[in-house]
């Protein structure tokens, strides 16, 4: 399987769609009359947001084939979305720090149960790879992993679905709620391709970081076959799947 | 699978009788915690949300000495190779570690509730008591079905210690919440409250469905 298929298309797609979204943000988004200036993270906040909790999702479904099939390359597929998704969480956290500490005058506020969710899954996905880590056995390694990502896979859309649901009282400003979109057209408009592009980010890099541990597994069967295991530098322990 | 069930109980719960290894050290430091609040907090007595937030702290912590413990005498000694050399369902095992993980915690929670009510509580805990157990119960089933996954999901690492407790307090934290919220009421100053519904509704839908995947997932972690 070739993952680097499509690829510079991909990340050229990916770099038009980002270019215009910032354009859009910088040029043509109407500035916030509450908030000014300051809102215009938001572009970058909520996509970020939403496709890391997405990525943790699909990380939970590609555990469900992995453990369904016994494939390992369902379980790198896991593993690098997870992996990305928490890099977009720490995003996530700062930028929504910085929203917060400009509109609401705290960089962090407990009341807020959307904070608090978030706070809760990122801790609990940052288990991920030292948990791998510490399971030298790669299948059991792989299988462990993919209990976990179910799981917590799981609690992510449960956690979030209860807090937009139990709640009377919130701050944090809903993007989009059950009578429509709050926000004016020209928003809107710079929202979705700013959501557009954060998404084409994720699938490129992910696309990416597969393509390339493919190429380190296939480079290192070739090695072996050429030289012998003694050409080798040892597998080191890894949180990392290391061979399909 | 009933048999097998019942089986695996009576083992674990024989064993504890005989070790006495997981309970009474729960209980202690359970007991030892709540001295270590009323020098933390500075406070002789507790009510409202402060006492609710101790007390399911001071269980969440004594559930994880527990959960840390809880298969270590199957993968120490052999235990998982027997079991899965029976010809019995492997969801038996799951099963028969939460019932026995909600005993001991049944048991600690005896000890540690009175003890509770006697050295930090200031309201009084009798008429507290019927809708504290509702509560009591909702949340143990909780913490021992996560407790059991997680369990076993962090037996067989390097460093079981520190895999568990870190992999817990996450997942648990709502549990912790849903019943700090429900139980804060209860032990109000000016009498007990009425128990919120919607916090228990909480607890229940979270025991459903991280019991459905507990079962659907434990499995895979047998494998060898």
């Amino acid at each position: 399987m070739t993952y680097g298929k499509g690829l510079p298309a991909l990340a050229a797609l990916t770099t038009l769609t980002l270019t215009a979204a910032l354009a859009l943000v910088f040029f043509f988004a109407p500035l916030d009359a509450d908030q000014g200036f300051v809102q215009k993270i938001f572009y970058l906040h909520v996509p970020m947001g939403i496709v890391a909790l997405a990525g943790f999702v699909a990380g939970g479904v590609f555990a469900v084939a992995h453990l369904r099939t016994r494939d390992a390359r369902h379980d790198l597929r896991s593993y690098v979305a997870i992996h990305l998704s928490l890099i977009l969480a720490v995003g996530v956290l700062i930028t929504g720090s910085i929203w917060a500490r400009a509109s609401w005058g705290a960089w962090w506020v407990w009341d807020e149960p959307m904070l608090v969710v978030f706070l809760i899954i990122f801790l609990l996905y940052a288990c991920y790879q030292p948990l791998r880590f510490s399971i030298e056995d790669r299948d059991r390694q792989a299988r462990a992993a993919s209990v976990f990502a179910i799981t917590a896979g799981a609690f992510t859309p449960l956690c979030f679905g209860a807090v937009r649901f139990a709640q009377e009282a919130y701050i944090h400003p809903r993007t989009f709620d059950s009578t429509g979109v709050g926000m004016p057209p020209g928003m809107f408009v710079t929202f979705l391709v700013a959501f557009v592009g954060m998404t084409l980010l994720f699938v490129t890099l992910w696309k990416y970081e597969m393509a390339a541990k493919h190429t380190t597994f296939r480079l290192r069967a070739l090695r072996r076959a050429l030289g012998g295991e003694e050409d080798l530098a040892p597998v080191r322990r890894s949180a990392a799947p290391q061979s399909l | 699978m009933r048999r097998a069930i019942a089986a695996l109980l009576r083992k674990d719960l024989l064993v504890e009788l005989r070790t006495k290894e997981a309970v009474p050290a729960m209980a202690l430091f359970a007991i030892s915690t709540f001295v270590v609040f009323h020098f933390g907090l500075d406070r002789d007595t507790v009510e409202g949300d402060v006492a609710a937030g101790v007390l399911w702290v001071t269980m969440l912590f004594a559930a994880v000495l527990g959960i840390n413990r809880l298969f270590v005498a199957e993968a120490e000694q052999g235990g998982f190779d027997g079991f899965l050399l029976a010809p019995v369902e492997r969801t038996a095992l799951l099963v028969a570690k939460a019932l026995a993980l909600l005993v001991f915690l049944a048991i600690v929670q005896l000890v540690a509730v009175p003890a509770f009510a006697i050295l930090l509580l200031g309201p009084d805990v009798f008429q507290a008591l019927p809708a504290l157990l509702v509560v009591l119960v909702l949340a143990d089933v909780g913490i021992a079905v996560i407790g059991t996954l997680v369990s076993a999901l962090g037996i067989r690492t390097r460093a079981r210690d520190l895999i568990v407790p870190i992999l817990l307090l996450p997942l648990l934290i709502p549990v912790v919440l849903a019943a700090a919220q429900a139980t804060a009421p209860l032990f109000a100053q000016a009498g007990a409250g009425p128990l919120p519904g919607r916090w228990l509704a909480i607890l229940a839908i979270y025991d459903v469905v991280f019991g459905l995947i507990a079962y659907a997932v434990f499995d895979f972690l047998l494998e060898d």
